[in-house]
């Protein structure tokens, strides 16, 4: 059934959260550490195990699926959401220590990426994968 | 025309789901059009979202973008941070473990080396705008991290609250920098497998930010940078107010 998949994720996520925000209590920190990343793990891990032991029907995999579909939308409402004009209004040094954590980040990526073993671009897309 | 304007406020997400489909709609025309592909339908569609945010903000003074807007309120609940993170799990379906476990402990070191360097960037900004107090420096310096991790160090080293509205907002212009310039630096940092997007999740931190840049830039790699940008702020909120500012007010006093 199409609901399990999408009931799973749920559960991932839930899951996820509390041992977030458990992990953010523990170490006196007012956020939640990581719970998505948790969440995520716990997915991959599941989902692998089940599908090896031939327990993942194909329309468990489409509740998954559709909300995998369904995150560039969700991400360009976020984007419609976000406070822009009070980023705007914080003023040159704002914008300026934005700009500047991005460049200074950005420029370390291929120096850290260098660090244990080489990695493979991921193959080009197709067509029909950009469509989704 | 209330009536007519009821039905859409009483039906706000699936407005959404329609503005949402328009605005990607437009996008991926001009995409072809203007760009011949070169710059992703999605990412257009960004830049259109925070300019329309932008929009929203400024007509009705709330923090929401469009969403303040009645009838687009459901923009709110489709892109918040419930059903984000929902959608940003499920695209962890079909990753490789194996990628993650390779590139685990370069993803830790962008975690920490990632807090750092903003923060110090940051500080370094502030001071240079004036705001020498160690107290300032480091808020802004921690905005300029997450604008979550500014207001919290702000709070806990007792900035005034000028500098803290001033950390959410260098922490806002970081998220919507990131959101839009990742497509445009992934080519020159080579931002094209899963370690790289990993490192860079870990770098930058904003998770709004990358896992709009990443979706822009190559679905495939939102996963990999989504899972080291949600540690972030959690390894900021930790290290700005304690270990950050402590070394930041021994290095400029007071």
């Amino acid at each position: 059934m199409v609901l399990y998949g999408v009931a799973a994720l749920a559960v991932c996520l839930l899951s996820g959260a509390l041992v977030g925000e458990l992990l953010g209590a523990a170490v006196g920190v007012d956020a939640n550490v990581g719970g998505v990343g948790f969440a995520m793990i716990m997915l991959v891990v599941v989902s692998d195990r089940l599908r090896r032991n031939g327990k993942l029907p194909e329309a468990t995999e489409q509740g998954v699926l559709f909300w995998s579909a369904m995150y560039i939308p969700v991400v360009i409402a976020m984007a419609s959401t976000q406070n822009v004009v009070k980023a705007i209004a914080g003023g040159p040094m704002a914008i300026t220590a934005g700009l500047a954590a991005l460049a200074v980040g950005a420029a370390l990526v291929p120096v850290l990426s260098r660090i244990g073993e080489p990695a493979e671009p991921l193959p080009p897309l197709v067509e029909e994968e950009r469509e989704v | 025309m209330d009536r007519i304007i009821g039905v859409f406020e009483s039906n706000d997400l699936l407005v959404a789901f329609v503005v949402v489909g328009g605005l990607m709609a437009i996008s991926v025309w001009l995409s072809k059009k203007l760009t011949r592909g070169w710059l992703h339908g999605s990412a257009i569609a960004i830049i259109l979202g925070l300019a329309l945010a932008y929009w929203g903000g400024w007509v009705t003074g709330g923090e929401h973008g469009l969403a303040d807007i009645a009838i687009f309120s459901g923009l709110g609940l489709l892109g918040g941070a419930m059903l984000r993170d929902f959608a940003i799990v499920s695209t962890a379906y079909g990753v490789d473990l194996r990628e993650i476990k390779r590139a685990g402990l370069v993803g830790v070191l962008s975690l920490v080396l990632g807090v750092l360097v903003s923060f110090a960037v940051g500080a370094a900004i502030a001071a240079a705008f004036g705001y020498t107090d160690a107290a300032s420096m480091a808020t802004i310096g921690a905005g300029a991290a997450t604008y979550i991790v500014g207001p919290v160090t702000g709070t806990a080293v007792g900035a005034s609250s000028e500098v803290i509205a001033l950390s959410v907002a260098a922490g806002l212009v970081k998220s919507v920098v990131v959101m839009v310039g990742t497509p445009l630096i992934a080519p020159l940092i080579g931002l094209n497998n899963p370690k790289s997007a990993m490192v860079y999740g870990g770098l930058m931190g904003t998770t709004s930010g990358v896992a709009g840049g990443l979706a822009a830039t190559d679905k495939r790699l939102v996963p990999y940078g989504a899972m080291t940008a949600t540690f972030y702020t959690g390894v900021g909120c930790l290290l700005g107010p304690s270990l950050l500012y402590v070394v930041l007010r021994a290095l400029v006093g007071g």
